[in-house]
């Protein structure tokens, strides 16, 4: 018998078997559906918080204070910044203000106040205008460095440096325009507007600094930079490691690093389970056929049929119902995932690899337990094979 | 054209050795319509899967058409039942998903005839059958009867050199039974040879010849 025909009658004996077929492909699609929906989503929050961490550079350490009652001098700054490994630092602090120009708001934009080495700490670079100078700190100067995207937004090609933002409704000269840096999901620098730290009260915020960024001298001595900022706040300031908090963001980094190896983890078994469920389903209704194919297959030994033959028939149905359930799988799926990802904060990332291993596994399943069986039949003789019960 | 001697074909049941076929010989010329009868459990169903190569004896000799057809290959075998064996069965065996054209063409695609000649040779052989308006019916659509006469237009189709049926009648009411009967007389008529496998005397005396098999003997009676 020739190949186009054996695809034929084995579509046909798919078709014939409708509810055997049905379920073989649901228990595929349930495999394949489940891993790529689960998977796309645990990938998809890693993603975004992985977003969300990355824009402090690996050489950056954050000073945190966590006691009310406390907080840094100008002075503390100083002596942190003529510490070992240590280039720069600068106070940091987030100001809740509305930012606009001639009417047009910059809706979301992000306030920050901050010292005159903030371009060089945070990693920022400029594409036109100055830093802040010591004496906007000093005096307060009503300044302000913007982001890319609100200088396109808010002053379309101009260049903004000279104009004034109003932030608040007050005016605030802009200095500077920082390069784009590009999007991510939490802090966004292009959307970033920057004012010297002291100019922070004239909008309602207190002046005093709770959050310091350091800069190391590169990547390699971030851990020594640490460990020194740590000993001179205990041995200066008594602030013992339970009233602040000194990371880097290498140590994030790495943070984000062992929290992916988990996700990896907790997603293979997340994998392995709803794969298991799908196979069991495909073998369940494989095996729990086998009477009735057994007796099919004896019929068709006993008018000639070669164990070739047999073996033709159900590797082809079997493969068939594998690649349709598997593509179902695969648009359920991908369908279900563009669906959750309707929910706010939840996002959905579909990984190929795990959509390719989820569809081998399945696959591998619906032929093995497809085939296996009928290879036991197609090596009896006929006679058993016609009297199976 | 069959020639079997001394077969020998034993089962184990538990510690029981049950010799169902004990050193049994047959000889089946071209036209020979034979009965073989004995009540259930006498060896006769076992004879008869083993002249049909569905299955092997333990010992003795078995020529079909001057091959030894206990020696050859599982594939040499199938080709054998799929050339010179024509099988019916007491519960048809029909393939349930396939309709009644499709069912008779079966043997034909597996010898590798074309899919076009194999509906031709089955659409004619059905129409001989009286069966040319049920072509297109599911076996579950048919009656008893009409269901065996599909079997027999599979089992004929390949201008097979021997029927082997086995309790044809069986499963089918007597009226029905009858008319199988008959269309089995006339195949050989016209020159078939057909072995019957039944435990029915009646059945049996419309057969030219009639062999009794007894506890796994066979024992050669004269025809009315």
């Amino acid at each position: 018998m020739n190949l186009s025909l054996t695809i034929k009658l084995s579509l046909k004996n798919i078709v014939g078997n409708r509810l055997r077929s049905g379920l073989t492909i649901l228990g595929l699609v349930i495999g394949i559906a489940s891993v790529i929906l689960l998977v796309g989503i645990v990938n998809g929050a890693t993603k975004s918080m992985n977003d969300q961490l990355s824009f402090l550079n690996t050489d950056v350490i954050t000073v945190y204070t966590y006691d009310e009652s406390f907080s840094f001098q100008y002075e503390d700054m100083n002596a942190i910044k003529r510490l070992d490994y240590i280039t720069d630092a600068t106070p940091y602090a987030t100001v809740d203000a509305s930012v606009g120009r001639g009417g047009v708001k910059a809706s979301n934009a992000s306030v920050y106040a901050a010292g005159e080495g903030c371009i060089d700490v945070m990693g920022y670079e400029l594409q036109s205008g100055r830093r802040f100078s010591r004496i906007d700190i000093n005096n307060g100067t009503k300044a302000a460095i913007v982001g890319s995207k609100i200088a396109e937004k808010l002053w379309k090609n101009s260049d903004p440096c000279g104009s004034e933002i109003k932030l608040n409704g007050d005016n605030y000269m802009v200095v500077g325009v920082l390069k784009s840096k590009g999007s991510s999901f939490g802090n966004d620098a292009d959307n970033t507007v920057i004012i010297p730290f002291t100019s922070a009260r004239y909008l309602g915020e207190s002046t005093k600094i709770t959050e310091i960024y350091v800069k190391a001298e590169s990547d390699e001595v971030v851990d020594e930079a640490t460990k020194s900022i740590q000993s001179y706040l205990s041995r200066e300031k008594s602030l013992s490691s339970d009233s602040c908090e000194v990371s880097s963001g290498k140590q994030e980094q790495e943070a984000m690093a062992e929290l992916n190896r988990m996700m990896a983890l907790v997603l293979g078994g997340i994998a392995s389970i709803s794969l298991l469920v799908g196979g069991i389903g495909v073998m369940n209704v494989m095996l729990v056929s086998v009477t009735e194919r057994t007796r099919e297959i004896g019929i068709r030994k006993a008018l000639g049929a070669r164990r070739k033959d047999i073996m033709y028939q159900f590797l082809i149905e079997s493969m068939v119902l594998s690649m349709l359930g598997g593509l179902i799988g695969i648009i359920t799926g991908c369908l279900l995932g563009r669906i959750a990802a309707i929910i706010p904060d939840v996002y959905f990332s579909p990984s190929i690899g795990m959509i390719l291993l989820s569809v081998g596994v399945s696959v591998t399943v619906g032929l093995v337990f497809g085939i296996l069986p009928a290879y036991r039949a197609a090596c009896l003789r006929p006679v058993e094979a016609l009297r199976y019960e | 054209m069959i020639n079997i001697d001394s077969l020998v074909k034993a089962f184990t049941l538990g510690d029981e050795t049950i010799v169902a076929v004990n050193h049994v010989s047959l000889h089946v010329e071209r036209g020979d319509f034979i009965a073989i009868v004995g009540p259930s459990g006498s060896g006769k169903s076992t004879l008869m899967n083993i002249i049909g190569l569905l299955d092997k004896a333990d010992e003795g000799i078995y020529t079909f058409d001057g091959i030894d057809v206990t020696s050859l290959e599982d594939n040499q075998q199938a080709a054998i039942r799929n050339e010179k064996i024509g099988f019916v069965f007491q519960s048809f065996f029909l393939l349930q998903k396939l309709n009644a054209i499709e069912n008779v063409m079966v043997p034909l695609l597996y010898r590798g005839v074309s899919e076009k000649e194999a509906r031709e040779r089955a659409a004619e052989i059905l129409k001989k059958l009286g069966l040319e308006d049920r072509m297109n019916h599911l076996p579950k659509e048919l009656s008893g009867g009409q269901q065996q006469r599909v079997a027999i237009a599979r089992a004929l189709v390949g201008n097979p050199e021997l029927i082997l049926a086995d309790e044809p009648t069986g499963a089918l009411d007597q009226t029905t039974g009858k008319e199988i009967l008959k269309l089995l007389q006339e195949l050989n008529r016209g020159g078939q040879t057909i072995i019957i496998i039944t435990h029915d005397n009646f059945i049996a005396h419309q057969a030219k010849r009639i062999v009794r098999i007894e506890d796994g003997r066979l024992r050669e009676e004269e025809a009315e």
